[in-house]
Order: C-alpha cells, then sequence, then structure tokens
C-alpha cells in the first residue's frame, strides 16, 4: 500500500537549513511577524527591517496567478525559505530563522522569472541565530548517508528476490516460503522510497483486497496465496507458466527498482530523509500491526521490524541536525524506539518471528499503543530538522 | 392528564404545547446552523422526503432482510409503514393510539421515547435493494423479478474495499434524518417493531453531524478530517441539475416505470484512519484534500464556491494536485457527471485496538448507479491519494421508490 506522498519523493532540491514549514499565525505585536501582499505587479512586504530571529511573513496572494515567495540571501541567489503554490486570495505563512545581515525578499507571481525583488535589512537583536556551517556538512552527511542506504537494500532485495523467484519457480515451496519474509525485510525498509515510482508499488506489493474486479494481480503477495493458500476458500494453485511469469514480473520490477535509485539523480532532500521515518512508522500503523498486510503467510512481524528498522536508520541520520535544535525530542524519539523494538523482541523466534495468528487481541493492542506512542512525536520530526 | 407527542390535543394546553414545539425546533435549527425554520416536512409528495429536503443533524439508517415468501405480508409491511411513517414525521405516534393512551393490558403501539419531542423535522425515505426482486440464487421472490431496474444490483468490488457483509446490502432500507437523535432512533425502532415476521434488521447506522448540504441555506459541515465537505454537492436549488442528476426520468428504464421519479441510493461505511490522519502536516492534508481547511476554497485559490482551476500550474504539477480528491472526483474528470450527497459522521466508539471506529457514512442519491455512481467510486479507489486514510467497510444500493400520493403506499407502483 501507499503510505507516502509528495512529501517524501526523491528530487533534487536545495535542503535549506533555514527552510520551515507553515507556523503560527502572524501577531501584529510581533515586530518579526510581518506581512506580505503579492499582487501581479506588487510585493508589499509590511516592514524593511526587522530584528534578528524567528520571523514570519504571512503571505496573501491578491493577484489572480498562483504565486509563491523568497528569503533570499543578499546575493540574490541562495535561497534561505520559500513557500510555494499560493492560490489567489489565499495565504501561506512562512518562518524563517534569520541572522543580523541583508537579504533579498521575492514574490515571484505565475511562479515565473526572477520575481519582484527587494532589499531586506535584520538588525541586531538580542536573539542569538547563528546557523553554523557545520550544520550544512551535517545535513550533507545525513543525505548521503541515507541514500547510500537505500542502494543497499536495493542491491539486497534485488540478490534475495532472484533467489525467491529461482526457488518458488523450481516448486521448492518449503524453501521459497522460508525465504519470503527475510527477502522482503529489505523492500520493507525502504517501502516510501519504492511507493514512490509510481507504479512500481502497486505491481510489486499490491495486496488482493487492494485490486479492483476485473485488474490482474502481480507481485509478492500474488505468490504468497499461492504457497500459503491454506485461509483461501476453493483456492487453485497457479500452474507453471502462471508461476514463472509472475516470478520474472517481480524480478523485472525489482531490477528497475535497483536501477532508479542507483540513478545520479535520485537524492534527498533532509525534510525528505524525515518523512520517511514518520511514512514508515505510519505502514506499521497502517498494515502489520494489524495483520492485513501479509494475510496469507502471517509473517507481519517480519515486515513490522524491517519499517522499525528503516524508520530507525533514517532518524538516526538526521539526529545530529535533531541534536542541534531539539535535544528534547532526540531523546523522546531515542526512548520510545528502543520500548517498541523491545516490545516487538518478545515475539523473536529464532532469526525471524512468530506468525502474527500467535498474537492475542492484548498482544497487538500493546504494540498498537508502542506505534501511537512513537508516531506522534515522530510527526514532527521534519519541521523540528527543519526548524 | 394523558401525554402525547403533539398535535393531537386541543385547548390552550395543545396551543401552549405548540408554542413549547415552536421553540424547540428553533432550538435544533439554530444549533445546526441552517435557516430552514421548518419544524416538519410533508410526507406525501411526487418525491420522497429526505433528499431534497434541507439535510438535518442526526441519521438512523436502517436496512431489512425480508423474512416472508408472502406477497401479501409484504404489502400489507409497506402500508402499515406509511401509516406509521406519516404520524411520526408530523411528531405524531408511531401507532394510532400512542405510547401511553391505549388499553394497559397491551404493550403500548408506540414505544413512548419521543413523549415530548417535536418532530424535529423528521423525514423518513424509503428504498427496495437488489435482493427483494430475486435472491440469491436467482429466483424471482415475489413475482418482481421482471421489474428490477437494470441499474439494481449489488455494487461491484472496487480497489481497497474491505467490506463487512454485515454492514453490506439488503432487501429494504429506511433513512431516517431529524435534528434529534432520539426521534429519528424511534423512528426506526417503532418501524423495525411493525415489520417483525415480515423483515428483520439486517444492520443499521446512526450519524451525527450532517456532512453536506442539500441547499445554498446550509452552511458547508465539516467531516472527521476537519475538512468542509460536500461543497460540490447538487443542491436544492439547481433545478436542471437535480433532474439531470438524482430523479429517475419516465423512459429511462423501460421495465422500470415505476422508479420514474424515485432515485437510486447508495451508500458507504467509510472508516477513516483516524489517529494516521492526524499525523499529517496541514500541508500534506490539504494537499491530500485539494482545499484549505480554513475556508474551505480551492488550492487554485479563490473562496469556498469559486470554481477551482484543475490545470492552473503549480510548483511541482498543478497546485490542485492531480490525486488530491477534489481533483479525483471533480465534474470535469468525470464527463461532467454530480451527485447529491447526504452523507453523515459516524463514531461507533472504539476498536478493539482502542483507535475509532469512525468515519463517514456516505449516501449519495443517484439518476443512474452505473454512470453517476460506480465510474467515480472506481476513480476513487484507484486515483485518490485520499484512499490511503479511508477503508470502506460497508456497501449498498437500494432503488427509492418515487414520492407517496395521497392514498397510496410507499412504492405501490411497483406492486401494481
Amino acid at each position: 500500500m501507499r503510505l507516502l506522498h509528495r512529501a517524501a519523493l526523491p528530487a533534487v532540491l536545495t535542503s535549506s537549513l533555514l527552510l520551515a514549514g507553515c507556523a503560527d499565525k502572524v501577531d501584529a505585536d510581533d515586530p518579526r511577524a510581518l506581512t506580505v501582499s503579492s499582487s501581479a505587479d506588487a510585493c508589499e512586504v509590511s516592514k524593511a527591517e526587522v530584528p534578528a530571529g524567528t520571523v514570519s511573513f504571512e503571505v496573501t496572494n491578491t493577484g489572480d496567478a498562483v504565486t509563491e515567495f523568497y528569503v533570499l540571501a543578499q546575493d540574490g541567489l541562495q535561497i534561505l525559505g520559500e513557500v510555494e503554490n499560493i492560490g489567489r486570495d489565499l495565504s501561506r505563512t512562512l518562518t524563517v530563522q534569520l541572522p543580523q545581515g541583508d537579504y533579498v525578499t521575492a514574490c515571484k507571481p505565475g511562479m515565473k522569472g526572477d520575481g519582484i525583488r527587494a532589499d531586506f535589512t535584520v538588525s541586531a537583536s538580542d536573539e542569538k541565530v547563528e546557523v553554523s556551517a557545520d550544520e550544512k556538512k551535517l545535513v550533507d552527511t545525513a543525505v548521503v548517508n541515507y541514500r547510500a542506504y537505500v542502494q543497499d537494500q536495493a542491491d539486497q532485495l534485488l540478490t534475495r528476490t532472484e533467489e525467491f523467484a529461482r526457488l518458488y519457480t523450481s516448486g521448492k515451496d518449503d524453501e521459497a516460503r522460508a525465504l519470503y519474509p527475510v527477502a522482503r525485510i529489505h523492500w520493507e525498509r525502504i517501502e516510501p522510497v519504492a511507493e514512490s515510482f509510481g507504479d512500481l508499488d502497486p505491481a510489486m506489493d499490491l495486496r488482493e483486497a487492494d485490486v479492483e474486479q476485473g485488474d490482474e494481480w502481480t507481485g509478492w503477495h500474488r505468490m504468497e496465496k499461492d504457497l500459503w493458500p491454506a485461509r483461501a476458500e476453493g483456492y487453485t494453485p497457479l500452474t507453471q507458466a502462471e508461476r514463472e511469469k509472475y516470478a520474472a514480473d517481480l524480478v523485472a520490477n525489482t531490477k528497475k527498482l535497483d536501477g532508479l535509485v542507483d540513478a545520479d539523480d535520485f537524492t534527498f532532500t533532509i525534510d525528505q530523509v524525515a518523512n520517511g521515518s514518520t511514512a514508515l512508522l505510519e505502514e506499521v500503523a497502517a498494515g502489520k500491526v494489524t495483520g492485513e498486510e501479509e494475510y496469507w503467510s502471517r509473517t507481519d512481524l517480519y515486515d513490522f521490524q524491517a519499517n522499525l528498522d528503516g524508520a530507525r536508520v533514517a532518524f538516526e541520520g538526521v539526529r545530529p541536525v535533531l541534536d542541534s535544535k531539539d535535544p528534547e525530542l532526540a531523546e523522546t524519539l531515542d526512548a520510545r524506539f528502543t520500548a517498541l523494538e523491545q516490545l516487538l523482541a518478545q515475539y523473536r523466534d529464532g532469526d525471524g518471528f512468530v506468525g502474527y495468528d500467535e498474537l492475542d487481541t492484548q498482544d497487538v493492542k500493546q504494540l498498537k499503543d508502542g506505534v501511537d506512542a512513537l508516531s506522534e512525536p515522530l510527526s514532527t520530526l521534519a519541521a523540528a530538522v527543519l526548524a | 392528564m394523558k401525554i402525547t407527542r403533539r398535535g393531537l390535543m386541543t385547548g390552550t394546553t395543545g396551543l401552549a404545547a405548540g408554542a413549547v414545539v415552536g421553540a424547540a425546533a428553533g432550538v435544533a435549527t439554530e444549533r445546526s446552523g441552517d435557516s430552514t425554520g421548518v419544524a416538519s416536512y410533508p410526507f406525501r409528495g411526487a418525491h420522497q422526503q429526505g433528499i431534497l429536503t434541507p439535510v438535518q443533524d442526526r441519521l438512523h439508517f436502517a436496512a431489512f432482510d425480508v423474512t416472508t415468501t408472502d406477497r401479501a405480508a409484504l404489502v400489507r409491511l409497506l402500508q402499515d409503514w406509511t401509516e406509521a411513517a406519516e404520524r411520526m414525521v408530523a411528531g405524531g405516534s408511531a401507532g394510532p393510539v400512542g405510547p401511553v393512551e391505549g388499553d394497559d393490558r397491551l404493550p403500548p403501539d408506540d414505544t413512548g421515547e419521543a413523549i415530548g419531542l417535536p418532530a424535529s423535522r423528521l423525514t423518513l425515505t424509503f428504498g427496495f435493494g437488489p435482493g427483494l426482486f430475486s435472491d440469491a440464487d436467482g429466483e424471482d421472490r415475489f413475482g418482481l423479478a421482471d421489474r428490477r431496474p437494470k441499474a439494481l444490483r449489488p455494487l461491484p468490488h472496487f480497489a481497497s474495499d474491505a467490506i463487512d457483509e454485515a454492514r453490506s446490502g439488503g432487501d429494504l432500507c429506511v433513512q431516517a434524518c431529524a435534528d434529534d437523535p432520539q426521534v429519528a432512533v424511534h423512528a426506526i425502532r417503532n418501524l423495525a417493531r411493525i415489520g417483525m415476521g415480515t423483515v428483520a434488521v439486517r444492520w443499521s447506522q446512526l450519524g451525527f453531524g450532517r456532512t453536506s448540504s442539500t441547499s445554498r441555506s446550509q452552511a458547508t459541515p465539516r467531516n472527521l478530517f476537519g475538512f468542509k465537505d460536500g461543497t460540490a454537492s447538487v443542491k436544492s436549488e439547481e433545478r436542471d441539475a437535480i433532474e439531470e442528476f438524482v430523479w429517475v426520468a419516465p423512459g429511462d428504464d423501460p421495465r422500470a416505470e415505476w422508479l420514474a421519479g424515485g432515485s437510486y441510493l447508495a451508500a458507504r461505511r467509510i472508516n477513516m484512519r483516524i489517529e494516521t490522519w492526524d499525523r499529517q502536516s496541514l500541508r500534506t492534508q490539504e494537499e491530500l484534500v485539494g482545499r484549505t481547511k480554513s475556508s474551505g476554497a480551492p488550492l487554485s485559490g479563490g473562496d469556498e464556491f469559486d470554481e477551482m482551476d484543475l490545470e492552473m500550474p503549480g510548483r511541482d504539477g498543478p497546485v490542485v494536485p492531480v490525486d488530491s480528491h477534489v481533483a479525483v472526483v471533480h465534474p470535469d474528470n468525470n464527463g461532467g457527471v454530480r451527485m447529491l450527497r447526504r452523507g453523515y459522521n459516524f463514531v461507533d466508539g472504539s476498536d478493539v485496538l482502542g483507535g475509532m471506529d469512525s468515519g463517514l457514512f456516505f449516501v449519495a442519491f443517484v439518476r443512474d448507479p452505473d454512470t453517476h455512481f460506480i465510474p467515480l467510486q472506481s476513480a476513487m479507489a484507484k486515483q485518490d491519494a485520499l484512499m490511503e486514510y479511508l477503508k470502506f467497510t460497508g456497501s449498498a444500493l437500494f432503488a427509492v421508490p418515487p414520492g407517496v400520493r395521497p392514498g397510496e403506499f410507499v412504492g405501490q407502483a411497483l406492486f401494481a
């Protein structure tokens, strides 16, 4: 299932440290709260000078075309903060931390050209605002490391998927069953990334209930049902030709995925890494903790652990940035990741996990409460990292 | 002195009671944010009530299985239901005697929990399911099979459906809407009781906080995602659109002429993944819906009711995302098709894991489900980004006969 939106689509973007999402509404008494009126031919910023600190711009589009608003460094090139896609009569708030210095503001009605620019001055104040060069380095490291992690997992996924396909098509069902949840670990660890490539996810990971009447069902779960038909009523096993078809299709799609993440233009922004962590936990909440994902094989807890692994890796990646911005949140997340991991560890069985059916409602409730406890603060991670 | 619901008393007591009724109705309508100023709607007319009538705040919807094989018993039930419904929507009791007025050695012919409550704009709307015409084996149950409307059959399985059969289907349905939940519940309870031995309740659904408007006099309400819902629903003031999209016209379906002036009711119980939704950023929520959360304006700009511009370019594709809910179900992307929606929020407590068992009980009235509902639902199931936060758990389709004329019973033309 898809659980990721535009938020974590791989794209080449400026990984601005200073960009932040919408924040509180503008307070008229706050010297750092500004309004911006963006029309077809004007960009009226309510003040041209503010004291250093956290500055918010409530941008209202009074023109007809979609507009956007930027705060740029003095060179007029480096983007320190932006809000996009503001429709007519709508408002969005941009919050940026600005140290003392000279800046440029720009409205871009129609989202084209250089926009309507003006100088903007930030004067000295008691509020200390520093953007260290170290931070930029931390961000770059996090992004590079996460990219490498995704590429490595995709490689391993391909190797294991090819092996699974071999076992499955040669009728070695016991071995295929044993490998199934293990191979899928690599898929589940990077699930939001795989899902961001449009049609790959539905072709590879659709559950039977998600298929519309008349559409063909392919991918992992198609073969899962064939290997574990016990819960199916009047099930007709797939023919050898069908087995080969579905297995070849899965391998081909996995190769495609592996190729896409290895491409030069495949990269992340820091908020995408943070959002990826959030999205993985939502995957757990949506299908794994409820035992819906692996309906036939009952191997949901493998997926649970893999989603959790992936979320933890993404979190640890951005953690150095978070430590400097919001150490308290970092500590909370650390503790709740650990608590959930321990909760899940109770169900380990050898190298893997017990089947989902061995959990009773109380067990599942406990796990679900653990997922909620972690997910709630985790949903603020991206904003905290960007703050 | 005997206490009755209203309207049956004489003299000063009656006047006083009437005044109380008016005041109570005033409170109820004020609370639900509309300006109808009406205490009750007439039961009889060219069309059934509860479709175009301004949406009330509360719902009790019930689907029934017909348990008899006797056509005469079925007809008798519809006659009894018609009489009871006409009394109740006027603020009266279910039976002719009343909750406390009869022989005290007998159970009362009205259950009594609506004593002292006004009509509360109660509307009762009746529908016929596919199973009334032929059973699962294709057997003609009541000699009606050759009059089954062609579009009346169980809805197909849509992508991501997780349908619970125990919350789906039904041979008959009754939609009870009122400003007071107790009045709606009273109506369904008494109709179910009258039907015992002929029909049995298959499933029912309570709803609150109407999630759409059927009139421009009503403000657009919000669903449990916190967004305005039903902005684009067909309004009763749009006479041409009503004829085009809501009422079955003579000649639409030659073998079901009895349905002319009626409609089809599509019901879908949609669980919302509330906890997951609540963790999405405001921006993400707005992009999933395609409107702002504050005013309900399209992301292309303007106010709530401004036309949305699905083409307006934004930074990464249209400013109203192509997979946003409003873009996917917009008439421009669906051959111009619109629906009259009458959904309600529901919260059925919590599930076994402590999550909210809640969402939207979607009800739409359409002229032809094959062109006005199924393609839209299919597009939504496949393309709508919002689907990640939805789980369809109930599904039903009913043919809603035309209005009940003086001297007639509900659906009489079908049995003629």
